[in-house]
């Protein structure tokens, strides 16, 4: 059952109020707290380790599968895989994430292993959001691997959101793209006090006319630390896109490693990075419409990950 | 309705630490519901006049009034909420923020895009293409600018100060902002700037050069007087 914890973490990572439509797993301190399957989208847990795997049928489309994970029991690690087979033209919508409440001195953890397979024609916008909470003085850490294959001309939109209180993630990200396969990545980090951050994502293109466009946006406040690293390769005649932008605020820190590899003739890569505060010109324009500098700044950060 | 007594303004030269004076006890009254356009050569002070207008800057001698009220202290944030509205010579882009948003932050409430239209419009954009549009590089610098325009208009209120509004927008579409300008003249406008079809339509003229006492005067009177200043009569044939 879930409590007020439960449902203002559930709000947050799936803007959930309860238990929704459609397809769903609630996973709650390591155990499926409710699940539910439909013609078109199965849930199967899976035998030999924690984790489950969703099958979505071929041509299966507008329908949403949501499978958020709360960890609320102070000093939880957490390991799941899931498993996503996503059949021939279909078009569906996959809401993930986690939040952890610790308000304990000892660490929580949540490791989510996703493997994503797209088969020829299909589309998946895939959300997922992490949150901490808890005053506790124990860790609240994620460390997301999401791996990604797409078939020809499957499209996949992904977009991550870390919003805050998450005191150390790495994010790994791998995908290989088929002929004519699309991914488009969308992550906004924020982070805090001395809170530590690393996204990594690792993208070959190796079908013709595969595209890849990878934009993160983060906020580095206080003494956090943001690492991001990308190695985009172009094993075939293909487009990609990397973009990495910061702000920084207080004392925080925020590095970024690009690695792009045109690996053919016709391969096309780019990669963009800038980093550094918000700009004087930015808050000064904002006050002339009588924002104070406070409101400004806030106006200028929500904008920015929004 | 404004009023600049004995203003002054100077800055260190960082290298030589001599006191380097922008403007000398200036003395200037702009009247309400007036379009006053400011002019003079580059370097003659009148970004800086627009700055201790906008209470970015503070003067280092001297008053500046509001309404026969002292405002020299207040910042930008408490001009702005006084009523004084402004467009930057450079427009200002923001990542993530549209320009609906920035419209609506503007005009302080949620609006319709019906509403935003309207102000869209008044600047030579069409709505529909623009609300949902991030303000950022994939506008061009004429569009940046217009929108800038456009957030000035949003904001409203008493006072608005214009620097440079014709930088970056092509002649050929230039009438109807002209015809936007006009329109404010029931307002305190203050527009800085070196084009002749805004001078034209300023009731009063203000030419600063050197940043010492300004001349000024209705436009019949300082039109003539602008056309014999051999550097800015330059600006005024190349516009």
């Amino acid at each position: 059952m879930m409590n007020d914890t439960d449902k203002k973490l559930l709000e947050q990572i799936a803007e959930l109020h309860g238990v929704p439509n459609g397809s769903y797993n609630i996973r709650k301190n390591g155990e499926s707290i409710a699940r539910n399957s439909t013609a078109d989208i199965e849930i199967i847990p899976k035998k030999d380790k924690n984790g489950i795997d969703i099958f979505v049928k071929p041509g299966v489309k507008n329908k949403s599968v949501h499978i958020p994970v709360l960890l609320t029991d102070g000093g939880f690690k957490d390991l799941v895989y899931n498993d996503f087979y996503v059949g021939k033209d279909a078009d569906v919508i996959i809401v993930a994430g986690c939040g952890i409440h610790n308000g304990s001195s000892s660490d929580s953890a949540h490791d989510g292993i996703h493997s994503f397979h797209l088969e020829e024609n299909a589309k998946v916008k895939y959300v997922e959001r992490h949150v901490g909470t808890g005053e506790g003085s124990g860790g609240k850490i994620f460390n997301p691997v999401t791996k990604i294959r797409l078939k020809k001309n499957a499209f996949m939109l992904m977009e991550t959101t870390q919003f805050g209180g998450v005191t150390n993630t790495v994010r790994k990200t791998s995908a290989t793209l088929g002929e004519g396969a699309k991914l488009s990545v969308k992550e906004k980090l924020l982070t805090d006090n001395s809170e530590r951050a690393m996204s990594v994502f690792s993208v070959k293109l190796s079908g013709k006319d595969s595209s890849a466009e990878i934009v993160s946006r983060s906020v580095a406040r206080g003494n956090s630390f943001q690492h991001f690293k990308s190695a985009l390769v172009g094993k075939n005649k293909c487009f990609g896109h990397v973009e990495c932008d910061g702000i920084l605020i207080g004392n925080a820190r925020i590095s970024s490693t690009p690695e792009i590899d045109a690996a053919h003739k016709d391969a096309s890569l780019v990669h963009e990075a800038a980093i550094g505060k918000i700009a004087s010109e930015q808050l000064l324009k904002l006050m002339t419409l009588g924002l104070d500098e406070k409101e400004a700044e806030d106006t200028i950060i929500q904008g920015f990950l929004e | 309705m404004i009023k600049f007594d004995n203003v002054r303004f100077s800055v260190k030269d960082e290298k030589t630490a001599e006191e380097k004076i922008i403007l000398n006890d200036v003395n200037l009254e702009i009247r309400g519901s007036n379009i006053t356009a400011i002019t003079g050569h580059n370097g003659g002070g009148k970004s800086t006049l627009v700055k201790l207008l906008m209470g970015m800057e503070k003067p280092t001698a001297g008053k500046i009034y509001y309404k026969n009220k002292d405002i020299t202290s207040l910042g930008v944030t408490e001009r702005a909420r006084l009523g004084f509205s402004v467009a930057f010579q450079q427009p200002v882009r923001f990542k993530g923020i549209t320009v609906g948003k920035l419209l609506e932050l503007a005009s302080g409430r949620k609006r319709m895009v019906g509403e935003l239209c309207e102000y869209l419009s008044a600047v030579g954009l069409c709505a529909k293409d623009y609300v949902n549009r991030e303000v950022d590089s994939t506008l061009s610098g004429g569009e940046l600018k217009r929108i800038e325009l456009a957030t000035a208009l949003a904001k409203g209120g008493d006072v608005f100060i214009l620097d440079e509004p014709e930088a970056g927008i092509d002649l050929w579409s230039f009438e109807e902002l002209i015809k936007t300008f006009s329109s404010l003249a029931d307002r305190t406008v203050i527009i800085v700037t070196h084009q002749k079809k805004i001078l034209e339509i300023a009731d009063t003229i203000v030419l600063l050069n050197h940043g010492t006492e300004p001349q000024a005067g209705t436009r019949e009177q300082m039109l003539p007087l602008l056309a014999e200043s051999e550097e800015v009569c330059g600006k005024l044939r190349r516009n």
